[in-house]
Parts: structure tokens; C-alpha cells; sequence
């Protein structure tokens, strides 16, 4: 954005200025709330593309006993774990966060300190069953 | 007020109360899962057949991949409608959410009942 376009004085006087500038980079990032809402986003779109991998497999292991081990064989490989734990991971987090809204719904936590705090325990608690979800699957 | 023809229910109210009902479904949903794989640790091929045998769990499964379409619908309008600013692209890709949710539900239903 252009700072007053229309009177180049006016401008070089607002770039000569003494204001305080912040542009150290590694000092500047979101307020947690606002990760924690980004996040929750981003969980969604995997949790509905990683649906159709788990469609698939509810599929496959209720067509038929072979069915059934064909989805345990799957699960040995790499890619499938890591599939399988990256949708339930979203669904990890997405579930937390969730909760969180609607415990907001309800009045907990809005003010800009439970905001900040709530953002941390989700943060906290689905990393935590992430891990445990990773142990259960390798 | 603002109306917009895409979103769910016409008004941000409706929008609001679906995406929570639905989300209470999807919250049930998935805690009965954990209670089940933590209770089946050795889940062998009969066991698993039984369950879905049984018409609560058609029906609950059915419940839950209905809330997952509208719930889904809410959320990815939200995201299309912040981010995608011209309305050719926004409308193609929400009716390609759209197109997916029918597919998974019908998908779904196919499973469930075998059809």
C-alpha cells in the first residue's frame, strides 16, 4: 500500500519519521488464538479429503472376511499409517478445538486471557493424543 | 441483512445452529469409536460384520455422515467464501465440496446396507 499517493511530501516526511518500527521478523507472529483458529480450518479440509480414504477402507473390511485382511495387510505399509494418522490427527485437533467453540458458545473462556489460555490447552491436549494415536498405529 | 444464496441455510443463524448440532453428532460419533477400539483391541473380521449388522449402527453411522455433509458444507463455505474472492472460481469449487459430500453419503449408505 501507497501512503498518500497523492502528496509524495507528505509521504517522504512519513518515511523519514522517527516512528518505532517493528520488523524483526522473528519477533512477529499470530497471536495463539489466531493459530489455533487457522488450524482448525486446515483440519477440516484434511479431515474431508482424508474421509474418502477412510470410506474406503470401511468398505474393503466389510465386503468379506479377505476384505477385512486385505485393510490389516494395508496397514503394514508405511503410507497407509501415515494416511490413516494424519486424518485422525485433523480429526484430533478439529475435535479439541471444537469444543473449545462451543464451550465459548456458552460463555468460557471469551475474554482475551481465556482466549489465549484455551488456545494453549488445545494446543496441549491433542498433541498429546496425537502422540498416543502415532503409538497405537506403528 | 446479509443474505447469500450458497450458505447452508440462507442466513448466518441457521448456519451457526446446524454447524453445532452437527458437530454434537460428529463429537458422539467419534467417542463411541475410541471407546470401541479401546474396548476391541484384538478386533478380528466377525466381530467387526456384527457390529455393522446391527440397525442402531447403520443408523448412527447414517446420522453421523449426514452431519459430516452439512457440517462440512457450513466450514468449507466459510473458507471458499473468505478466500476465494471472485465468485466464478468460489461457486466451481463449492459445488466440487458439494458434489464430494453426495458422494461419500451415498457412498456410505452403499456400505452400510450393501446395496
Amino acid at each position: 500500500m501507497t501512503i498518500c499517493p497523492e502528496r509524495p511530501e507528505k509521504r517522504e516526511r512519513a518515511v523519514k519519521s522517527k516512528r518505532p518500527v517493528n520488523l524483526e521478523l522473528s519477533t512477529i507472529h499470530f497471536p495463539m488464538p489466531a493459530i489455533a483458529s487457522i488450524l482448525h480450518r486446515i483440519s477440516g479440509i484434511i479431515i474431508f479429503f482424508g474421509m474418502a480414504f477412510l470410506l474406503y477402507g470401511l468398505d474393503l473390511s466389510l465386503s468379506s472376511q479377505d476384505g477385512f485382511a486385505a485393510v490389516a495387510e494395508l496397514m503394514n505399509h508405511f503410507l497407509a499409517k501415515f494416511v490413516v494418522w494424519g486424518t485422525l490427527a485433523a480429526l484430533t485437533y478439529h475435535f479439541v478445538a471444537g469444543i473449545r467453540h462451543l464451550l465459548m458458545d456458552i460463555g468460557i473462556g471469551e475474554t482475551l486471557e481465556g482466549g489465549r489460555l484455551g488456545a494453549k490447552l488445545v494446543f496441549v491436549v491433542s498433541a498429546i493424543v496425537i502422540v498416543l494415536l502415532g503409538v497405537w498405529i506403528w | 441483512m446479509v443474505k447469500s444464496i450458497t450458505s447452508l441455510g440462507r442466513t448466518g443463524a441457521y448456519d451457526w445452529l446446524m454447524q453445532r448440532a452437527s458437530a454434537l453428532v460428529l463429537a458422539l460419533y467419534t467417542l463411541f469409536w475410541v471407546g470401541y477400539f479401546l474396548a476391541t483391541p484384538d478386533l478380528d473380521y466377525q466381530q467387526w460384520a456384527a457390529l455393522f449388522e446391527q440397525t442402531w449402527m447403520r443408523v448412527f453411522t447414517l446420522l453421523a455422515l449426514i452431519s459430516l455433509g452439512l457440517h462440512a458444507w457450513v466450514g468449507l463455505w466459510t473458507i471458499t467464501t473468505d478466500y476465494i474472492k471472485a465468485a466464478a472460481p468460489r461457486f466451481v469449487i463449492q459445488a466440487l465440496c458439494g458434489l464430494i459430500m453426495f458422494v461419500y453419503l451415498v457412498w456410505g449408505v452403499e456400505i452400510l446396507w450393501g446395496l
